[in-house]
């Protein structure tokens, strides 16, 4: 540990919040239908599409219709990503020729990128054609990432309104943030990164005669291009197998920085957004500090457990004063715990670095970090949308300590709110600990696991969890691409997605209804230091509460088997 | 209030005693209801008990096979034994809260008619039949005479007659009821002292007004509030959370190698949901009730008691509640040439035959500055008349006069330009602040001018105070000009006040500030204030008020009291601070139960988790005994906690929540960790575990 490392973690977790600022205003333009400064190149293309949709964007919808309309995008979405990988080896863009996806395979990578997770079960040098990567799976980087951004709009509006109705309309939210704010994005960062050296081809790539006198071949891609939607949606899922830890994605200490910061930066600016348009700055930028320091806590945590050397390997007479497995040597141990407290803190889950050779406590405050519920900032949308959802809960649990029934951002919560709250919470625990319940002492799912024990055990939490999280990293060692580990990672992605948008937009549909209260003296203030510290302790609280002990077994035990383990033992 | 003992009294005497703490007779019935309530058919309202109950089952039945089976089961036994502990604790919280509402029914109960009322079926005749009074019909007319009870709810339509009201109100000095105006409502249950009248019935046989008032104080028709719904939800979620977390430990733990004992772990189920707040949930509505009950107010609803802490605007009569609704003399301000002392003494002089309110203040000022005259012998007193608009005194050949300013300088043909500069500016200033000024003349020479003034009550300035921190905004409602409004508006330090205000207006302004998001809670007692009462959030009826008023109204002040509203305010508030108190402390609680129980539970097959025993525990067992027995007792603990309500101080929500915050949340999160540890010494101690 030293300070240049902590700084750069810091650096690198304030460039993504300083620059979320300005783009969540826009952001908050885009999804209140102000003018923006893009206007005159895309309004023509936005209103095609209206017209070629048949929709009517000033048309604001109630939140059943807003969630159907989302239910039925993301199906269509789903079907069409199937139909290709399947049917992969006999359409056109194949120049590797990779056969069609296998049943479960396809099922599982369908639905792990329209729930904008990304988890990938399949090396993708080896596996997908070109058209699956830039036309399918490209697509769904950024639908996937704007249908996040569509509920954290219309839960705006629901705040804002004083006894109102609908809660706008899916069609608009889902095109203007994909034309205005992702696409725009994405095209800038391909360039920066095309012009730092990651490769941006159509051709199948190339044979390199290597020193023991064998051929390589090397796929490459339109990598800059994918890589900077894969950031910047929070998607995570990349073009090769290493992801950011491969040096066509991630060369320089600068691109991993530059990447870095964009894994965070959209997801901050959903927060500002957020804020803009509810006319909460002050609220909100609540969330965003109580998300920051979370964040920048498990940083720390992780480059604090990284270079904390283990007894045996002292004992043993080793340099372990960092713990560079699994670590790339141009990143090193700050770069790599900073990516890994914004990979799981964002639902991104792409990675500089392999989280299974983290030191235990470093893993565990990976799958912490996912357990929490992806808020730190969490996707597009879906993490301030949660993030709220928190901030309802701390309100309802201790704001009847100030005397009044509980209310946030001047909506009263009541019943249905909490309940709603309470749904969209659940979906994690259900599925990471029903289904690593069960895997956990299911044969067919254990022959994935490399590792017994504790480890073992970390390897099913940790795959559970990035997939209901919707942050698809790995804890590499699990083989998952098995019809048990598809199948079963691809409902908890599916519940994990879809189980909090509805509560959300519910919860939306519930409150626009409501009366806006004006604040007095006697309401509880939701933007102080005070507010920050409760909304800390009542995240940690609720995510520890609920994972404690299944992270005993796991991450916890194995720390203190490490710190007991000396060396010939 | 007088201490006459009447059969009234005793209702008060029991209202009182209701106010004071737990009688030996109420425990011991709640004590009995608690093991009544095991039935759990009773519990299936309370999500986070019933599971307690489930588990305390299934736990009893576990040990019993363990001693059928020979195997040791002495710790399966005390665990169960604790477990339904926690049962019991949870149902004596709530019987103790809702014992001294029963007490109180009984007493009410008492006072219900039994004998015949007087039916009139012939209104020209005057024809009489007795009828009971359950089978009076509503708009059936009765005839009520001294020494009767009045059997049930109506409106004089004839006659006038004293009232003791006392079985319902507890103020035992008779009140005036006649027919016309907002007087003429009667109460069932309440004695015709001397007089007769003729009572429309109003109410439906089993609906009266007392009727009403043994359901609500016994909690017979108790709903749940919609805060209290919403936190039931947020229990049972928290519930079911806990349940995925323990259920699946099974396969966790069973993947790392660790043998689980089914009791230990329905006590980790059972420590971690939370019980506290699930078992004193109920407990703190009732008591919430039961504080305005000893206030003398009477809810309709539980909603009312909620809705009373959410209150943004307060809307408060001027006349009675901010001032003391007459006007009175402040000073004198003395003629040029005369002293001061002789202007009071003229004005004394002038009011020993006053009778009203204003003159008696005169006298009041002088007896304050030590000047105390008596009426001289042979005397005439000059009686006030419209016309003349001035009274005085003439004695001894000497007159003394006192009235409106113009009169008196008419009468005493004054110019009003020659009056002195000094006079005309005092009474300029006097009207300018809202007061009345009155000229005083003595022997026909103006001597000087008499301040009267709407005297604001002592301490309601601080009360208003007190309620800009709580964050009410307080707006005064007058019938008064806006000139004098505006001057005792910023007297009494009340944020706004409406003047020259009708019903109407009143009505328009509260529709106004809900509109804008605000809760508004107002008083009222006559017919033309129900309007405006039904559409307030809260609305405090006055029990001597009109029918129509208390009908309207949500809550009915038994006292009559307009100042009431406030600490019906502080009611509501406390309410929803024992509750959210509660819900804090037993959640921050689970923390220090996991470091007991988890390294306990895995510690045999991982020896590595014994580092997370932060507390030093005896043994597996006994760490899992502690946080089951600190968990039933803390129930205990509480309940006075839970009775009494955490106390409420008008701080600011940001600085009640810090000070909440330290004392229930770290509070809460330090406690069970010195709680368990001292349980522990204790169960090793005697060897339990």
């Amino acid at each position: 540990m030293n300070w240049q490392g902590w700084a750069e973690i810091a650096l690198t977790l304030g460039l993504a919040v300083a620059i979320g600022w300005p783009l969540g205003v826009f952001m908050s333009r885009v999804w209140n239908g102000e003018r923006t400064w893009l206007d005159p190149v895309l309004r023509p293309f936005e209103a095609f599409f209206y017209t070629a949709c048949g929709v009517d964007p000033k048309k604001s919808q109630s939140w059943h219709s807003y969630a159907g309309a989302l239910l039925a995008f993301n199906l269509v979405g789903f079907l069409v990503v199937y139909g290709v990988l399947r049917l992969q080896g006999v359409l056109p863009m194949n120049p590797q020729g990779f056969p069609g996806l296998s049943g479960h395979l396809a099922f599982n990578t369908a639905i792990s990128f329209v729930t904008n997770t990304n988890w990938q079960s399949y090396a993708g040098e080896s596996t997908m054609s070109t058209l699956s990567q830039m036309l399918v799976l490209t697509t769904q980087n950024f639908v996937s990432a704007a249908t996040g951004a569509t509920i954290a709009a219309a839960l705006a509006r629901a705040f804002v309104a004083n006894r109102g109705e609908g809660v706008g309309n899916f069609w608009a939210d889902l095109i203007r943030t994909t034309l205005y704010v992702l696409l725009p994005a994405a095209f800038v960062l391909a360039i920066v990164l095309v012009a730092l050296g990651l490769p941006q081809t159509l051709s199948a790539g190339v044979t390199a005669h290597t020193l023991e006198g064998a051929d390589q071949k090397i796929s490459l891609y339109a990598v800059a291009s994918q890589e900077a939607i894969k950031q910047l949606g929070i998607n995570g899922g990349g073009i090769f197998n290493a992801n950011s830890a491969h040096p066509f994605e991630n060369p320089t200490p600068l691109t991993n920085l530059i990447t870095a910061v964009s894994i965070n930066v959209l997801g901050w600016a959903a927060f500002f957004a957020f804020g803009r348009s509810v006319l909460a700055k002050k609220d909100v930028r609540a969330l965003v500090i109580a998300a920051s320091i979370l964040l920048f806590a498990a940083g720390a945590g992780i480059y604090a457990t990284e270079t904390q050397p283990a007894p045996a390997q002292v004992a043993a007479g080793v340099d372990a004063s960092v713990n560079m497995e699994g670590k790339e040597t141009r990143f090193g141990a700050p770069a790599t715990a900073a990516w890994a407290a914004m990979t799981t803190g964002a639902s991104n889950g792409s990675v500089n670095g392999m989280h299974s050779s983290l030191m235990p406590l470093g893993g565990g405050i990976a799958m912490f970090l996912m357990h929490l519920g992806e808020i730190l900032p969490g996707g597009i949308g879906s993490g301030i949308a949660i993030m709220v959802v928190m901030a309802v809960l701390a309100v309802f649990v201790a704001g009847l300590m100030v005397g009044r029934t509980p209310e946030y951002l001047g909506k009263k919560i009541e019943a249905r709110e909490v309940q709603l709250s309470i749904l969209a919470v659940l979906a994690i625990p259900v599925c990471v600990l029903g289904f690593s319940g069960v895997a956990a002492v299911l044969p067919e799912a254990l022959k994935g696991l490399m590792h017994n024990g504790p480890h073992g055990l970390s390897e099913i939490l940790y795959a559970y969890t990035s997939g209901t999280a919707n942050n698809g990293s790995a804890f590499a060692g699990l083989t998952a691409n098995a019809p048990w580990w598809d199948v079963t990672l691809a409902i908890a992605m599916a519940v994990g997605r879809f189980a909090p948008i509805v509560a959300v937009l519910a919860i939306a549909g519930s409150l626009v209804a409501k009366p806006k209260l004006a604040p007095s003296a006697g309401t509880l203030p939701t933007h102080g230091g005070l507010f920050v510290g409760l909304l800390i302790g009542v995240i940690l609280i609720l995510g520890g509460l609920q994972f404690f002990p299944a992270l005993a077994l796991g991450p916890i035990v194995e720390h203190f088997q490490v710190l007991a383990a000396v060396a010939g033992h | 209030m007088t201490t006459i003992e009447t059969h009234a009294g005793e209702g008060r005497r029991k209202a009182s005693a209701l106010a004071g703490g737990l009688s030996s007779a109420v425990l011991a019935r709640a004590a009995k209801d608690s093991f009544v309530k095991l039935d759990p058919r009773k519990l299936t309202g309370n999500p986070v008990i019933f599971a307690t109950w489930l588990v305390a089952l299934l736990s009893t039945v576990s040990a019993v096979a363990a001693l059928a089976a020979h195997q040791p089961a002495s710790f399966a036994i005390q665990v169960s034994a604790w477990l339904w502990a926690t049962v019991l604790f949870a149902n004596l919280a709530e019987s103790v809260a809702e014992g001294r509402g029963k007490a109180a029914a009984d007493s009410l109960r008492a006072t219900r008619v039994t004998t015949n009322a007087k039916l009139i079926v012939d209104e020209k005749t005057g024809t009489i039949i007795p009828t009971p009074a359950h089978k009076l019909a509503p708009g059936e007319v009765i005839l009520v005479e001294a020494g009767d009870v009045i059997p049930t709810d109506g409106e004089i339509i004839e006659g006038m007659a004293s009232v003791n009201e006392a079985a319902i109100t507890g103020e035992s000095a008779p009140v005036i009821r006649e027919s016309g105006g907002d007087r003429s409502a009667v109460t069932g249950g309440t004695t015709v002292v001397s007089d007769w009248i003729k009572v429309r019935v109003t109410a439906q046989p089993g609906s009266t007004f007392l009727d009403r008032m043994i359901a609500m104080v016994e909690g017979a028709d108790r709903r749940k509030t919609p805060n209290e719904i919403a936190l039931a939800v947020l229990l049972a979620g928290l519930t079911l959370i806990f349940l995925i977390a323990v259920v699946t430990l099974l396969g966790l733990g069973k993947f790392s190698g660790v043998t689980l004992d089914p009791i230990v772990l329905g006590a980790l189920f059972i420590t971690l949901i939370p019980t506290t707040i699930g078992g004193l949930l109920s407990a703190v509505g009732i008591a919430g009730m039961d504080r305005l009950l000893k206030v003398n107010v009477l809810a309709t609803s539980g909603r009312a008691v909620e809705a009373a802490g959410d209150v943004d605007t307060l809307l408060l009569d001027k006349t009675g509640t901010i001032t003391f609704g007459n006007r009175m003399a402040t000073e004198v301000i003395p003629a040029p040439g005369v002293r001061p002392e002789a202007a009071l003494r003229a004005a004394i002089s002038a009011s020993l035959a006053d009778e009203t309110p204003e003159g008696r203040s005169i006298i009041e000022l002088g007896r304050n500055q030590g000047i105390v005259l008596d009426i001289p012998a042979g005397a005439t007193a000059i009686a006030f008349s419209a016309s003349t608009r001035q009274s005085g005194l003439d004695a001894d050949g000497q007159s003394w006069r006192k009235g409106a300013v113009d009169a008196v300088y008419r009468s005493l043909a004054l110019d009003p330009k020659q009056v002195p500069a000094e006079v005309s500016g005092a009474v300029d200033r006097i009207a300018r602040s809202g007061g009345t000024p009155l000229a005083v003349s003595e022997n026909g020479v103006l001597v000087g001018v008499i301040h009267l003034k709407d005297v604001v009550k002592p301490g309601v300035k601080e009360r208003f105070a007190d309620l800009r921190r709580m964050g009410l905004r307080t707006v005064m409602i007058t019938g008064d000009n806006p000139v004098t409004a505006a001057a005792i508006a910023s007297e009494a330090g009340v944020d706004d006040f409406l003047a020259e205000a009708t019903p109407e207006d009143k009505l328009r302004l509260i529709r106004e500030e809900q509109g804008k998001g605000r809760l508004v809670a107002m008083c009222g007692d006559g017919a033309n204030d129900a309007p405006a009462l039904a559409q307030a959030d809260v609305g405090v009826a006055m029990q001597t008020g009109a029918q129509a008023a208390r009908e309207a109204g949500n809550m009915v002040d038994l006292d009559s009291d307009p100042t009431k509203v406030i600490e019906i305010v502080a009611v509501g508030k406390q309410m929803l601070i024992t509750r959210g108190a509660l819900t804090t402390f037993s959640i921050a609680n689970d923390v220090a139960k996991y470091f007991a129980i988890i390294p306990a539970m895995f510690v045999a097959s991982l020896p590595a988790l014994g580092a997370l025993n932060i507390m030093r525990l005896h043994s597996p067992q006994s760490a899992i005994l502690s946080a089951v027995i600190f968990n039933a007792l803390v129930i205990v603990a509480l309940i006075p906690l839970a009775l009494k309500g955490v106390k409420y101080r008008a701080i600011g929500a940001g600085k009640l929540l810090s000070r909440n915050l330290l004392v229930y949340g770290v509070g809460g999160l330090v406690a069970p960790f010195i709680g368990i540890k001292l349980i522990d010494l204790v169960v090793a101690g005697l060897g339990l575990a």
